[in-house]
């Protein structure tokens, strides 16, 4: 039962985990630079950063480049040790069956 | 969710973090072109030692000139090809060429390579140009290193070999030539096969 507890309901969808392992590994990335990565659509993308920042596990960054609004994403602390927790979940999961 | 999924989660994951941070479509054929390109420049210069100036150089010579410029054909063929290769790979891959993983590749393996290149050039004009081989060497393997985060993981390996080969060239100055020859050729040659066999075909 232990296990089931780790995993984490916010993480239970996959643009949500696409978004935490691209920021995992990168210091940040633009809203486009994920869309790319992720195949999504601006709403989709948007509604998932936003519960994502909801929990604070990661951080939004508007500017202007070039008088172009920009976002940037980027992961926080607590957002790196609650996805590392999930991810030691899924794999204990998957060792199990 | 069953078994299958969480191991699919888990494989995306992997696959979104390695092409979020990493330009994996290098191409092996253009480590092995780079190497066979590297060979011939070195065995014309050789030939040109050799015959026109007795095994001694001087810088303002015209022999030194057609030096230099060997190794900057060499220099800019290897740039081309590599260019051309890594395009035709990355569209198959359906990577981008020119997004933010290439780029920071590109910037993070020029650092070193700019600031050895520089260096060499203060010290040819100082005279002490027995180094040039060992330290073209130590550097370009520390460019290899530097970007190795930012691409394939393995080319570090090659970078290793580079820096260690540069020093043994920098304590044997004699050999310079040859060790040369041995980093630039010969090794650009080995890895470029066992990149092509490991990633290209399959």
């Amino acid at each position: 039962m232990s296990i089931i507890t780790n995993i984490n309901k916010v993480f239970d969808h996959r643009i949500r985990l696409g978004i935490m392992s691209v920021l995992m590994v990168n210091e940040y990335a633009d809203f486009k630079t994920l869309k790319a990565l992720l195949d999504a659509t601006d709403g989709n993308l948007a509604s998932h950063t936003k519960a994502l920042e909801k929990a604070e596990y990661i951080t939004v960054e508007k500017q202007f480049i070039d008088r172009k609004p920009n976002t940037r994403y980027s992961v926080t602390k607590l957002g790196q040790a609650e996805f590392k927790k999930h991810i030691n979940a899924l794999e204990k999961l998957i060792k199990k069956q | 969710m069953s078994n299958e999924d969480y191991l699919k989660d888990i494989s995306e994951i992997k696959n979104l973090m390695n092409k979020s941070s990493r330009f994996i479509s290098l191409s092996g054929l253009t480590g092995i072109l780079a190497g066979i390109y590297a060979l011939i420049g070195a065995a014309v210069t050789y030939y040109f030692v050799t015959t026109y100036s007795y095994g001694t150089l001087l810088l303002d010579g015209w022999v030194f000139k057609t030096i230099v410029f060997i190794l900057f054909m060499v220099a800019f063929l290897s740039i081309v090809t590599g260019i051309y290769l890594t395009t035709k790979k990355a569209k198959k891959n359906g990577e981008k060429i020119w997004d933010t993983s290439s780029r920071r590749l590109i910037f993070n393996f020029l650092i070193p390579l700019v600031v050895g290149g520089l260096y060499i050039l203060i010290i040819l004009s100082q005279g002490r140009y027995g180094q040039t081989g060992g330290l073209m060497l130590i550097f370009y393997g520390l460019a290899l290193i530097n970007a190795s985060k930012y691409s394939i993981g393995n080319i570090k390996y090659l970078g290793y070999c580079e820096v260690i080969l540069g020093l043994l060239a920098t304590l044997y100055p004699g050999y310079g030539f040859w060790i040369w020859v041995v980093g630039f050729g010969f090794m650009h040659i080995i890895y470029g096969t066992y990149m092509h066999f490991k990633y290209d075909v399959k």
